[in-house]
């Protein structure tokens, strides 16, 4: 029995031995070159290649990697980045983008023309044998023809169009890869202000600073990127202080964090809704969506979830789309149980009914918000009950199928109002509520074309009065974003689409 | 003879799970084209990446071309990572081999001391005291045991860092200080569990004529117990250490996303919501070959 003992001792002591010496995770060196930050995420990225990643969770990481010809700015204006200069012509139907000398790429490599006219032929699906995992951007459908010359010494690209779209500026923002670089979703090659260092998958991805970036240059010489599996388990490493910065807190874990953590509140540029299939009863009824939009008390959910930040909305465009959102209509529907109530009655509907919400599990802030407005349903008869669904099972169900009464989500975009939109076209494989508003068509059509800005936010601003005087869902909020940032960091910026930007981001001395 | 019997009894289990694996995903809402390509997803580019997939042949076929490969060695390739699923094992594989090895020997160098001891003096205050600390060990559950600790040692006392992991690769020594937390809630209802079995199958040879036969001897109480006891309680113990620890090989899945350790467990789970069919078939197939070889090696003969 002794032996036992002293073995039990001994694993014991060989236990509090290792505990010592247990590495930190920070090199010093690095802190004297401008620091190493790591940043927690809790989606794995799901393709390195830029023209082939789809979530936004990883679109928000490979910003700091590739640039398109131009980029978002913090103010959501599209600064020229690989590009120099761009011109619209006055049809809508030529752009002419002037390239920037000497942009390397990570390599070493010089950017040519030839890598600008390859990926956006990759990016419009016009190669020869497209890659299927590509994701072909569908607005570039209207490209007829890319081609690169020379205006001096300068290197020039021009895209022609076949038919007028003054909006197709936003999609530049497609990323400049090599030509014909095979290991893009390996070895990612871009021309960003970091550059691909390694990938684990389900744990994290390195970058560095790119020192012949084009740009200025980032202040942070490392950034790790830590995959966590959930917003719970990020949590625990916040705490124990091995994540300098993480985006999604909810609101109790700001509340818990704010001694330890600055804690910045920005916006998530998302339009967050309870979306109703309109082809499906009793959604088919304009009164019972009405009812539905009176039932729900918005200045609650943002209250319940942000804490009070958050902006409510009452359309399909988000609060930080600059000029394009119409802000008049987050009140169209004034919280009012009685309204409410009395449509549900001339509808056929006096007590109440049941339906169904479908909400990926994945999501805790949806499905948190599910709970809200299932107790704000009941006050007015009816049931909700959540159904919650994997991602995949959303996919394929809900957003492929249309299969659900109604779902919760929140919906991102490239930083074109038509892309925002493009979820309630008529016969579109994307509308996934099936609204259908031949005014709404006319209008999204005719706005994609026009080219004065006044009258195009005019017609952007009658879409979205379309859309909530047809209350084709409840349009809930933007919500906000609250994010953990290390006391010794600076910079940290938001911008109107989703993307954290580490070059900004620096430490105090 | 007898182990071929077993070793064919196995194959058939194995191939038979395999198969039901490869079924379960026909039946599962969601497919790995639709995963891989998301919102953005066109009818036609879909179509394409189906094709690409393979996910467009009849299933059958699709199970035939994946035994083969297997059969040769090859795994095919992950749908979602796109690298071979032997190369995604061995990048997590070692961290739940070495979490698995660190249990087990915990579970050992908890469970026998302390099965001895309350043996020794049974319905003694430490027996009663110990049966029931240990009934609470039995009934707790891995990943609660995992928060307590990542909270209690992790972020109230700072033993460690909860969401620190290293791969083995990037420090075997970091890898292994951290492991001992994982491996503690893991160990700790398991090795209450054993303790209880020791126990008892020792208190049950207690009573038998050889025992009597030897204490006649004049050999102390301690001797008979370490000498004559232990080796014919054995036998019993190890088909039950067998069992856990098959349990562990397979089961570590909760405490690993609990402590975020890069292993097996996690990657099945991700894969499994990625549709990530041919990584899950690999995961499926070690886990069936280990729970079978080592169940069928512990059987008592």
């Amino acid at each position: 029995m002794k032996k036992f003992f002293a073995c039990f001792l001994l694993l014991v002591s060989a236990m509090t031995a290792l505990c010592a010496c247990k590495g930190g995770t920070k090199d010093p060196e690095d802190e004297l070159k401008g620091g190493a930050v790591v940043i927690g995420i809790t989606q794995d990225l799901d393709s390195l290649d830029p023209h082939k990643a789809v979530a936004a969770g990883t679109r928000e990481v490979l910003y700091n990697i590739f640039e398109g010809l131009v980029k978002p700015d913090k103010d959501g204006k599209l600064v020229p980045a690989v590009a120099e200069s761009y011109e619209i012509s006055a049809d809508g139907k030529t752009y002419t983008f002037v390239l920037r000398d000497g942009v390397k790429f990570h390599n070493g490599e010089t950017v040519t023309a030839d890598d600008v006219v390859y990926s956006l032929n990759r990016c419009a699906g016009r190669l020869e044998n497209p890659d299927p995992e590509v994701q072909v951007v569908a607005a570039f459908s209207v490209i007829s023809d890319i081609t690169a010359s020379k205006n001096g010494d300068k290197d020039v690209v021009t895209v022609t169009l076949a038919s007028p779209n003054t909006e197709l500026i936003g999609y530049f923002t497609c990323n400049i890869v090599p030509k014909n670089y095979a290991d893009q979703a390996k070895s990612p090659v871009g021309t960003g202000p970091f550059k691909f260092v390694s990938y684990k998958p389900m744990d994290s991805l390195v970058m560095e600073r790119f020192e012949d970036y084009h740009g200025e240059k980032a202040h942070l010489a490392k950034v790790t990127f830590s995959i966590s599996e959930s917003a719970d388990a990020a949590f625990l490493k916040l705490q124990a202080g091995n994540i300098d910065i993480f985006p999604y807190l909810t609101v109790d874990q700001a509340e818990q964090l704010k001694d330890q953590f600055n804690i910045e509140v920005g916006s998530m540029s998302l339009v967050q809704g309870l979306f109703l299939n309109n082809a499906r009863k009793p959604f088919d009824d304009i009164r019972v969506r009405q009812a539905v939009n009176y039932a729900v008390d918005k200045a609650e959910v943002l209250q319940m979830l942000n804490g009070g930040y958050g902006t409510a909305i009452g359309s399909g465009v988000y609060s930080t789309f600059g000029l394009y959102y119409d802000g008049g209509l987050a009140n169209l529907y004034a919280h009012d149980e009685a309204k409410a109530k009395e449509l549900l009655a001339a509808a056929g509907y006096a007590d109440g009914f049941t339906f169904t919400v479908k909400v990926p599990s994945n999501y805790t802030y949806h499905v948190q918000t599910a709970e809200v407005l299932a107790n704000q349903l009941k006050k007015v008869g009816i049931t909700m009950k959540i159904e919650l669904i994997e991602w995949a099972s959303w996919l394929s169900d809900v957003y492929k199928g249309h299969d659900c009464d109604a779902t919760i989500i929140g919906l991102d975009s490239q930083l074109a109002p038509s892309d925002i939109l493009k979820y309630y076209v008529g016969g579109s494989t994307k509308n996934f509520i099936n609204y259908t508003s031949d005014e709404f068509d006319r209008i999204y059509k005719e706005a994609q074309a026009t080219v004065d800005t006044n009258a195009k936010v005019e017609l952007y601003h009658q879409l979205q009065a379309c859309l909530a005087n047809d209350a084709a869902s409840v349009f809930l909020q933007s919500p906000s974003l609250m994010v953990a940032v290390n006391k010794k960091l600076a910079g940290y910026t938001f911008y109107p689409v989703y993307v954290q930007d580490m070059a900004s981001v620096y430490f105090k001395d | 003879m007898k182990w071929i019997r077993k070793g064919a009894a196995v194959l058939i289990a194995v191939l038979a799970l395999s198969f039901v694996t490869f079924l379960a995903f026909q039946v599962l809402p969601g497919d790995p084209a639709m995963m891989k390509l998301g919102t953005n997803a066109t009818p036609e580019a879909l179509e394409a990446l189906r094709e690409e997939m393979g996910l467009n042949d009849p299933m059958i076929v699709r199970y035939g071309r994946w035994l083969g490969g297997v059969l040769k060695g090859d795994f095919g390739e992950s749908l979602h990572y796109k690298m071979p699923v032997s190369e995604l094992l061995w990048q997590v594989l070692p961290n739940t081999l070495l979490l698995a090895g660190m249990s087990i020997l915990m579970i050992l160098v908890i469970a026998f001391p302390l099965g001895l001891l309350y043996a020794r003096f049974p319905g003694s205050a430490v027996d009663r005291t110990g049966a029931v600390v240990n009934q609470t060990m039995m009934a707790v559950p891995a990943f609660f045991l995992g928060l307590v600790i990542s909270v209690v040692l992790g972020l109230w006392l700072k033993v460690f860092m909860p969401g620190a992991f290293v791969s083995y690769d990037e420090g075997l020594g970091a890898c292994l200080a951290y492991l001992i937390f994982p491996a503690l809630a893991i160990a700790i209802p398991k090795a209450a569990m054993t303790v209880r079995f020791l126990r008892s199958a020792l208190l049950t040879e207690r009573s038998k004529d050889y025992v009597r036969t030897a204490r006649s001897k004049g050999l102390t109480e301690g001797k008979v117990l370490m000498l004559h006891m232990l080796p014919n309680a054995l036998p019993g113990v190890r088909t039950f250490i067998g069992v856990i620890v098959s349990e562990i090989i397979a089961g570590s899945i909760v405490v690993e996303q609990v402590f975020g350790v890069n292993g097996l467990g996690r990657l099945l789970v991700r894969s499994i919501s990625n549709r990530d069919y041919n990584v899950v078939q690999a995961i499926v197939l070690y886990i069936g070959i280990v729970v079978l070889l080592v169940n069928s090696s512990a059987e008592t003969e």
